[in-house]
């Protein structure tokens, strides 16, 4: 059997997904591949988050399948397709905000283990907190583990957000906006992290500022109105006058 | 609040040694009214692991007690306690996983709904079918025990047992809280969707939920009609459940003994109002305003 060069880790093809008379997102067809950062952009109201919604579950797509590691996952639920490996953070933090940071990202570490194991296993047990505490350290947030995650900064809270979806150990990324409503200073350390993790997983990044962008994605793709105006290397879509005239141009 | 509250267990350990003490200082009167607050508490505490424990406020609960209490007079005289207690919580269990299968389909105010329908359709079948021995109730045949039990050792028995079934009841789960069963139901009373978007069977969990309560559910309710020797298709009443709730609410809806102390301090509001006026439920309802009014988190959280 043939292999091509570069398996695709999620592959979606003809995805598209209606609200009424509004089409959000229109026969979207596009891959990611491992250890390659796969950057959306777009104005606001381009499907960018209906498209991670389509991806994770959060939303059936009209039309179109999704592929995750060469299986068909459409039918899955969200929460199925989270156990197949696909993680996704969310624009507006959702997180456990009574619980500690420690504890978020023990609920997603045990995600993993299966049913009725749940009842047998303390929730400290050897493995989950290895996960846990792995991706507090990734995230770099061991200081605040004990904390609550509604009295961490925002700034905690974003790379929180991120921690929690390492923590289940995911094949795919799906970050939707995470550096949303973050100031300059507290945008650094999360820019870092997707920079780290651009390197070493599979990601789809949903970001506003181009800068960073970029900086980390090896493919970018310009969503408008739901459909893909052009996808390429950041060279190439910096160069194309259409993301120009149609986005990009906005700004200068 | 990671996790329900363990705090206060000293003074659990104190009531429950007080209570153990009643037989050498107490009238058999008063060991009865401590029996009824043990049954009203177990059945309290089997709602608090859906309410406390997964933020799942049902009004079926009373459907699964009364269950467990007609269990003892379906399975006819003369059976023993090895046999009415599994069988009282097997088929509390099965009305549970029915009942559960249908209304967590739905959430917040409809769950509360379609749980008040299958509760009172539980009332129904007994009060207006021939199956549970008519509406007025029927005196029952008690299950054997392992001893022939006098009819004046008979409080002090029921006593002690209804205070062993509450404290193993109340042991187990406190355990279970602190499996990552208990963690991922707490997960789903703070935040269920990002539960959903981790990858954890929500549907499932609460079921399993739904379910192991219903069974203590069925398990009180059996206690009651060992205890009673009466069974009456009041125990399946709506009224019942949300007076469990209300217990819950009492004790404290973020402590796991919360429900524990909400029976007894309802239990003795009612004896209190009762010997100083006929008009109980206005003491009642002083007490239970007080409590929710002073006291955020219930009795149990009055320290902090």
């Amino acid at each position: 059997m043939r292999r091509r060069a570069v398996p695709a880790v999620l592959e979606a093809r003809g995805l598209s997904r209606r609200f009424g008379g509004l089409v959000a997102v229109a026969d979207m067809t596009f891959t990611l591949r491992p250890k390659l950062a796969h950057a959306v952009i777009g104005p606001n109201g381009a499907g960018k988050s209906t498209l991670i919604d389509l991806l994770s579950g959060a939303l059936r797509p009209d039309e179109g399948t999704i592929h995750l590691n060469g299986e068909d996952v459409t039918a899955l639920p969200d929460w199925r397709r989270a156990r197949a490996g696909i993680g996704r953070s969310f624009q507006r933090a959702n997180l456990f905000s009574t619980l500690t940071a420690y504890e978020n990202v023990r609920l997603a570490a045990q995600s993993t283990t299966p049913g009725w194991r749940l009842i047998g296993a303390v929730c400290d047990d050897a493995g989950t907190w290895d996960l846990a505490l792995s991706a507090l350290e990734q995230t770099g947030l061991e200081a605040v583990a004990e904390h609550p995650a509604g009295s961490l900064s925002h700034g905690q809270r974003r790379l929180l957000e991120i921690a929690v979806v390492l923590a289940a150990l995911p094949d795919v990324l799906l970050f939707d906006e995470p550096l949303a409503g973050l100031g300059p200073e507290e945008t650094a350390p999360v820019v870092k992290l997707l920079r780290k993790l651009a390197s070493t997983h599979t990601m789809l990044l949903v970001e506003h500022d181009m800068d960073v962008v970029f900086a980390i994605a090896g493919q970018v793709t310009v969503m408008v109105d739901g459909r893909m105006l052009e996808s390429g290397t950041p060279d190439a879509i910096r160069a194309s006058a259409a993301v120009r005239d149609a986005y990009l141009g906005h700004r200068s | 609040m990671t996790r329900l509250s363990t705090k206060g267990h000293r003074w659990l350990g104190l009531g429950a040694a007080l209570l153990a003490s009643m037989p050498l200082w107490a009238a058999p009167y008063y060991m009865q009214l401590a029996s009824s607050a043990l049954i009203a508490a177990m059945f309290a505490l089997s709602l608090q692991l859906l309410t406390g424990g997964a933020g799942l406020v049902s009004l079926a609960h009373a459907g699964f007690f009364g269950l467990g209490a007609y269990t003892v007079y379906l399975l006819g005289g003369g059976s023993s306690v090895f046999v009415s207690v599994p069988a009282a919580m097997l088929l509390s269990g099965v009305a549970a996983t029915a009942i559960g299968r249908l209304a967590l389909r739905t959430r917040g105010f409809y769950f509360l709904m379609t749980t008040l329908a299958f509760g009172q359709m539980l009332f129904f079948l007994f009060h207006d079918t021939s199956l549970g021995g008519g509406a007025d109730g029927v005196f029952i045949a008690r299950p054997g025990l392992i001893w022939a039990v006098t009819k004046s050792a008979r409080p002090t028995v029921f006593l002690l047992l209804n205070l062993a079934t509450l404290s193993l009841m109340y042991f187990s789960l406190w355990k279970l809280m602190g499996t990552m069963f208990g963690q991922a139901l707490a997960g789903i009373r703070v935040n269920e969707d990002r539960m959903r978007a981790m990858g954890h069977d929500v549907q499932g969990l609460k079921l399993a939920a739904f379910i192991v309560s219903g069974a203590l559910a069925g398990l009180a309710g059996h206690m009651a009609a060992l205890t009673d020797a009466f069974v009456s298709p009041e125990l399946l009443g709506w009224h019942r459940s949300a007076e469990a709730l209300l217990m819950i609410l009492l004790g404290g809806l973020g402590a796991l003994h919360g429900p524990i102390l909400g029976a007894f301090a309802l239990t003795l509001a009612r004896e209190l109002g009762q010997s100083i006026t006929e008009r109980q439920r206005l003491v009642e309802g002083v007490v239970i305003l007080a409590a929710v009014l002073l006291l955020r988190r219930g009795l149990a959280g009055w320290r902090q």
